[in-house]
């Protein structure tokens, strides 16, 4: 069987907080179906492959957001690989990224990478916290929990939908959190915002594979309960 | 000695604001609340805010800062520089704020040397405030994001700070790019290669951006040009290369390569205030253990070290520090103010070296940790607390490796021991 090839996209320069822990969750839960996983990490020297199945994109300050969306522009592969129908999930920096625009350094205007219709700029105030909140009931995915650390506030065009609407903390600004179209998927959820919402993690899997058999249920036991707990100590279950 | 008390020749309102201070901090020693460093600041500053500056002038000063190893080094710093023979003001406990540096200066009025640790975002401000003779930059990589800067952004912060600092020294480490960046704008700089174990956050240029080449500690940029600075000192295995090309043995009680790391740090200061080297390293041997990091107690028979380790490089230095199998490692997170409440750095941590010995879990975040262990095939027991994994470990040694709270909260069930 062709292995399910995941792209973690430029760790030298986005990853600024357990960012790994998205690619380690989908190699997880895709082994525990007996899918192959190929994992492929991606430095800003290196070209994008074109052939990977599910492309993930962290966190990172101004400067690198900047230079990351600047040699990513020029490779084109990321693009290649979406318009033939590949999986892109990005979080936080990586999320305003895909966007038509987001604010750089001194919030000037960043052209995005255009692969999701939404504009980022700079908030009034940084937002940091738990996030949770409900996700579209099209996508049949639990409730979002997660942690948040951004000063962005995100616009969604008319080809984008809200991931979810938040019921605590700030997300995209207006009471939605994140967004997509197609097969791509943004959120400000940052770092390993798979860990918590191992839903979310399956959503992408079954957009790249179809449907999934379910999981043996020791298997998540204790990521349902940290689940759980972190929803409880929020007042959120 | 009168001229050599500095207290006496302060203004009026800062002498009132040392001794109202004074007090608040007794008052909080006495009631339980800490050591009363931060209290005693905070009202002294309140009653005369420029009481830092008024306090630093005429001493020499060195602040140290850095994400890992600022409390040690603070600590090996100032007693390899015992040798000269003059009182040192110190904030031992590490309340390296505005409040606590003030409280270190006011509580030694006579002393005409301070080391102090400070937190890496006041660097600007202290470096105005204190005027240093020296700056020790040690290392700069994520920490606690819900609450620090970001570090790019804080490199930038050192750098102007220190380009507009003509009369300071900066002791820095060459092999860490960020914080060679950040001290390449001072006229005087003593380089130290002290090494580099994480580098995750060093793989690009901090001037351009341009992906670092990388081979073994060298690096340099492709595309801008800069790189690695000529050092003076080294730290290569377990001796220390002098400017002079000598080689000696560290020989440290404090055990591995972050601490061997801080000591040549130490030394480089040391040299700079013209200490003898030789009588600064006899010193730095003599310190066992630091504000409780790798203290030894006993507990129900079995010898519990306690390590303690706040970000993932932090981690991966104090992995490599573990006694090795089968001594069994008890693993604790907190996610309180202190220790950041976002444990989403856990997932930078490799813990795959932990496969293959008794793996005990506790801490408020246990369960957070339990799924990042997981992810990496480590077997594990989740444990309630230190008697607990005690009783797990069966064992008659147990090393506890723990993040700030946890490691306090550990700390206070065992007895303090200094």
């Amino acid at each position: 069987m062709r292995p399910l090839r995941l792209v973690w996209i430029y760790p030298d320069l986005l990853s600024t907080y357990g960012d790994r822990g998205n690619l380690l969750v989908l190699e997880r839960r895709a082994r525990l179906r007996g899918l192959p996983v190929e994992i492929i990490e991606v430095n800003s020297d290196q070209a994008i492959p074109r052939d990977g199945d599910i492309y993930l994109m962290g966190g990172g300050e101004d400067l690198p957001q900047t230079l990351a969306t600047r040699r990513l522009q020029a490779d084109s592969g990321l693009h290649q690989a979406v318009a033939q129908g590949a999986v892109l999930f990005a979080v936080c920096a990586g999320y305003q990224m895909v966007g038509m625009e987001f604010g750089g350094a001194d919030d000037t205007p960043v052209a995005g990478l255009g692969l999701l219709d939404i504009r980022s700029g700079r908030g009034e105030q940084r937002a940091v916290g738990e996030i949770v909140a409900d996700v579209d009931p099209a996508l049949n995915v639990p409730r979002l929990t997660g942690f948040e650390n951004h000063q962005g506030v995100t616009r969604l065009g008319p080809r984008a939908r809200p991931l979810a609407r938040t019921t605590l903390g700030t997300g995209n600004g207006d009471g939605t959190e994140g967004a997509y179209a197609g097969r791509v998927l943004g959120t400000y959820l940052h770092g390993p915002a798979l860990v918590r919402n191992p839903g979310l993690a399956d959503l992408l899997l079954s957009w790249a594979v179809g449907p999934l058999p379910s999981l043996p249920e020791r298997a998540e036991e204790l990521a349902l309960r940290l689940r759980d707990e972190r929803l409880s100590a929020v007042n959120a279950r | 000695m009168e001229e050599n008390n500095h207290r006496s020749r302060l203004p009026m309102r800062a002498r009132l604001a040392t001794t109202v201070g004074g007090a608040a901090a007794t008052v909080s020693r006495l009631a339980g609340k800490g050591d009363g460093s931060v209290i005693g600041g905070i009202i002294g500053l309140r009653l005369e805010p420029d009481l830092l500056s008024l306090l630093a002038q005429g001493r020499r000063v060195v602040l140290v800062t850095g994400t890992n190893g600022k409390t040690t080094t603070t600590r090996l710093i100032t007693a390899a520089l015992r040798p000269l023979g003059q009182e040192i003001a110190s904030n031992i406990y590490g309340a390296n704020m505005e409040a606590g540096l003030t409280s270190a200066l006011s509580r030694a009025p006579g002393a005409p040397l301070a080391v102090l640790e400070t937190d890496e975002k006041y660097i600007p401000a202290m470096v105005k405030a204190t005027s240093p003779r020296v700056v020790v930059l040690l290392n700069l990589s994520r920490d606690q994001m819900d609450r620090a800067a970001e570090i790019w952004l804080l490199a930038r912060r050192w750098r102007e700070a220190l380009g507009n600092a003509p009369g300071c020294r900066v002791v820095a480490n060459a092999d860490d790019p960020l914080v060679a960046w950040a001290a390449g704008a001072s006229r005087q700089v003593t380089w130290v290669a002290a090494g580099q174990r994480w580098r995750d956050d060093s793989w690009c240029c901090p001037h351009c951006g341009a992906h670092l080449e990388r081979a073994g500690d060298d690096w340099s940029c492709p595309e801008c040009g800069n790189r690695r600075p000529p050092v003076s000192w080294v730290l290569t295995g377990d001796a220390v290369i002098d400017p002079s090309g000598r080689a000696r043995p560290l020989d440290l009680a404090l055990p591995g390569r972050a601490n061997r790391s801080n000591a040549v740090v130490a030394l480089a200061v040391a040299d700079a205030f013209g200490v003898n080297i030789a009588h600064a390293l006899r010193e730095l041997r003599g310190v066992t253990s630091v504000a409780g990091r790798y203290t030894q107690v006993s507990r129900r028979g079995c010898d519990i070290r306690l390590l303690l380790a706040k970000n993932p490089a932090g981690w991966l230095e104090a992995l490599d520090v573990l006694a090795p199998p089968p001594v069994p490692v008890l693993l604790s997170v907190n996610a309180q103010g202190p220790d950041g409440r976002d444990t989403s750095w856990l997932w930078d941590v490799d813990y795959r070296r932990l496969r293959g010995r008794t793996v005990l879990v506790g801490g408020e975040r246990k369960l957070d940790l339990a799924v990042r262990l997981e992810a990496d095939e480590v077997p594990f027991r989740l444990v309630n607390d230190i008697d607990q994994a005690v009783d797990l470990a069966g064992a008659p040694h147990l090393e506890v490796l723990a993040n700030y709270t946890a490691f306090q909260q550990y700390r206070a069930v065992l007895g303090r021991t200094e």
